[in-house]
């Protein structure tokens, strides 16, 4: 059984604002039936203000679907639409005490019916680019399509870029198959053949390495993994190097969070494949904290 | 309350004198049964009953044709791939689109590896067409593997009549009787069937301990090699608790198997008409004419399956879902996708699967507690109205990426 907190589970059984409501002027509809989850959103939006006066949910799925339409309708109520529009899937999540990886896309639909409905009150035409794949990495709940747009976009071939990249495989690994298969299959469409992760460059033992060629791979390693890194709103810098301690700054969304260490251990572990050397990646803070930190709010 | 345990094809509970039986091969009996000495020897002994026991149950013509695994997806893979190691030349499985996933997925990843499976499709009631399956019976086909019951709507295959042709035809014949052994009678030495499957688990036995029953005489190679356990057909030291425990188990279900196929059959046929005469629609999934008699499958309109399982469970009701939610996939049921019923419905499967265990007081709790919970759930849905569905629910609603 899945593992729903206390507040989940209360929203479900005791749902708010369930129902249809008579007198809305806003309606968003957005899911997919053949997934078992959908939701009807309506609001009743003061014409003179843009606020919400009223909100009401139907809905056609599990648990945590029902849950966080609750939640949303809870939360919405009293704000002005552009102060609904900010509030995220991740907000719906923390206000139920988080959700399972497997049903983060209950709250991702909360926040596309309301954008939806925000969109039906101002007369827009709301489109989704919304494709949801397979769950493949369950610890940072990453799907299939997420992964193959990634390795898309950013010509990955190997398991270790995916981790990189899109985190997913970050974590247990047990779904390095599966990140493996996709690989396979997009390499094959541009003619290429997926392998095992090349064995690095033979590397010269780091003694006959110049200490200029030695900080341009240091470099290196940092420019590649900042990409994956500014997509979640963080960045890593680098500060000194100090024989085998390597000095870097995590920013952003990066800096203090849970992902910190194991991000670190990521970059530590490609840096150390670009050496052939054992160094450890110490974080120290930065100066000036970058905008947007943790808790967006 | 007590809790009500209505998920019996999921697993169920090790009858208490199994369990009472079992225990001792833990602490005095805890020889291996390859030992010359005398503790392993009277644990080989013991291995033979269990043996015998099972061999009675299923009707086999010798007590060397159960070998003895860890559970049924075990048996299920060890047959498979020990009929493709014997016949190199044959590159085709047929099978079946609503096996469970220890054929189905077995079968995607030897797909990748360059056979060709066969997956027989099945109609609204879930029944295949055998006419379809004798087309494709050549001798390319290495081995037909057919689930004898199915584990969500109890619907039965004709694998006796199946194997015969597979038989003259040339072709190995498996079957996953995961869930028909112990509810249904079954004579092996009087069918074609070269191989079968058992799973202790859903016989009151524990999990972790299942069968591979091989008719004397078909080719095979095992899956394990190592020790000469098994007659050399499956190494690792054999599980003798829980061997000895299904061959109790085994008994005891051929025991109870009038009360299976009456009493059983009665109260789960009290609590489909009880649930279908209260609430609107609401459907059987499956051939209810043609299925084990503990197994009902209700599909309700409308609504998503998990909320009825988490308000069941509120009420100490156990029994389970064919929704993509349940399952953590992102598809309902592939056996209810491949009897076409429609993904409004699909979703909203509820299976509920009894035992020798479940009494008429239990069953009628449970038609009584399940009318509102559809109610509860339906009044959230956007397809449902005042007293029933909105009319055309398809054009009432149009969620955006349908
Ligand atoms: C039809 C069928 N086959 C195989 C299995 C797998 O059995 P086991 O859990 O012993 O591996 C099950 C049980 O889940 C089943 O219902």
């Amino acid at each position: 059984m899945w593992e729903y907190s206390e507040k989940v589970q209360e929203h479900f059984f005791n749902p708010r604002n369930a129902g249809a409501l008579g007198d809305a002027n806003a309606t968003g509809e957005v899911g997919s039936i053949s997934c078992g989850d959908a939701l009807r959103l309506m609001l009743k939006v003061d014409p003179e203000t843009e606020r919400i006066l009223d909100a009401s949910f139907q809905t056609f799925g599990c648990g945590s679907a029902i849950a966080s339409s609750s939640a949303l309708t809870e939360m919405i109520k009293g704000m002005t639409l552009d102060e609904a529009l900010k509030v995220s899937n991740q907000d719906i999540a923390d206000y139920l005490d988080g959700l399972p990886p497997e049903k983060m896309h209950c709250s991702v639909m909360g926040r596309e019916a309301l954008e939806a409905a925000i969109a039906n009150y101002r007369g827009e035409v709301w489109a989704d680019d919304h494709e949801e794949g397979a769950l493949i990495c369950k610890c940072f709940a990453i799907d299939a399509v997420m992964i193959e747009d990634t390795v898309r976009a950013n010509n990955l071939s190997t398991v270790q870029d995916v981790i990189n990249y899109t985190k997913a495989g970050g974590g247990c690994a047990a779904c390095h198959e599966g990140i493996e298969e996709i690989l396979t299959k997009v390499l094959a469409e541009r003619g290429e053949s997926f392998k095992v992760t090349p064995p690095p460059s033979p590397v010269a033992a780091s003694g006959k390495m110049s200490t200029l060629e030695r900080v341009k791979r240091i470099q290196q390693v940092i420019e590649d993994v900042r990409p994956a890194l500014q997509r979640d709103r963080g960045d890593i810098e680098l500060v000194d190097i100090d024989g085998k301690t390597i000095y870097v700054s995590m920013k952003g969304a990066c800096s203090g969070c849970q992902m910190e260490a194991l991000t670190l251990q990521g970059v530590q572990q490609k840096m150390m494949e670009a050496l052939g050397e054992f160094v450890k990646l110490v974080p120290v803070r930065a100066t000036t904290p970058a905008p947007g930190l943790c808790n967006p709010k | 309350m007590n809790p009500i345990y209505l998920d019996n094809n999921a697993t169920t509970r090790v009858d208490p004198s199994v369990v009472e039986v079992m225990l001792p091969f833990f602490t005095e009996q805890f020889g291996n049964p390859s030992s010359m000495h005398s503790f392993g020897n009277k644990v080989g002994l013991a291995l033979k009953k269990a043996r015998q026991q099972v061999q009675a149950l299923i009707g086999a013509e010798h007590d060397s044709e159960i070998i003895f695994t860890s559970c049924g997806t075990e048996s299920d893979s060890t047959a498979i791939l020990s009929a493709l190691k014997v016949q190199p030349e044959r590159k085709e499985i047929i099978t079946t689109a609503v096996e469970h996933p220890a054929i189905l997925t077995l079968c995607q990843t030897l797909e990748k590896d360059g056979y060709t499976v066969h997956y027989l499709k099945v109609d609204g009631k879930g029944r295949l067409d055998l006419d379809e399956y004798a087309k494709l019976l050549t001798d390319k086909v290495a081995i037909v593997s057919v689930m004898w019951a199915n584990n969500e709507t109890g619907t039965l295959f004709p694998v006796e009549k199946m194997a015969e042709m597979a038989n003259a035809a040339g072709v190995m014949f498996h079957t996953d009787a995961v869930q028909i052994v112990g509810k249904l009678p079954m004579d092996l030495k009087s069918s074609k069937i070269d191989m079968l499957s058992i799973s202790g688990h859903k016989l009151h036995a524990p999990k972790g301990i299942g069968v591979l029953y091989l008719r004397r005489g078909a080719r095979f190679r095992p899956l394990l090699r190592g020790g000469h356990q098994e007659r050399g057909r499956r190494a690792g030291t054999e599980n003798s608790a829980s061997i000895v425990a299904l061959g109790a188990a085994c008994e005891q279900a051929l025991e109870h198997m009038a009360y299976e196929n009456t009493e059983v059959r009665a109260l789960r046929d009290r609590l489909e008409k009880g649930i279908l005469a209260q609430v609107p629609n609401a459907f059987v999934t499956g051939d209810p004419d043609n299925r084990l008699p503990n197994t009902c499958n209700i599909a309700f309109e409308y609504i998503e399956g998990e909320g009825i399982l988490l308000l069941l469970n509120k009420q100490g009701i156990a029994a389970s879902s064919g929704s993509a939610c349940t399952s953590g996939s992102l598809e309902p049921s592939h056996v209810m996708r491949a009897m076409g019923i429609p993904y409004t419905a699909a979703h909203g499967t509820v299976r509920f699967s009894l035992s020798r265990y479940n009494t008429e007081e239990e069953i009628d709790r449970v038609i009584a507690a399940v009318p509102p919970i559809i109610a509860q759930l339906r009044k959230l849905s956007p397809y449902w109205g005042e007293n029933g569905p909105v009319t055309d629910p398809a054009q009432a609603f149009a969620p955006v990426y349908a």
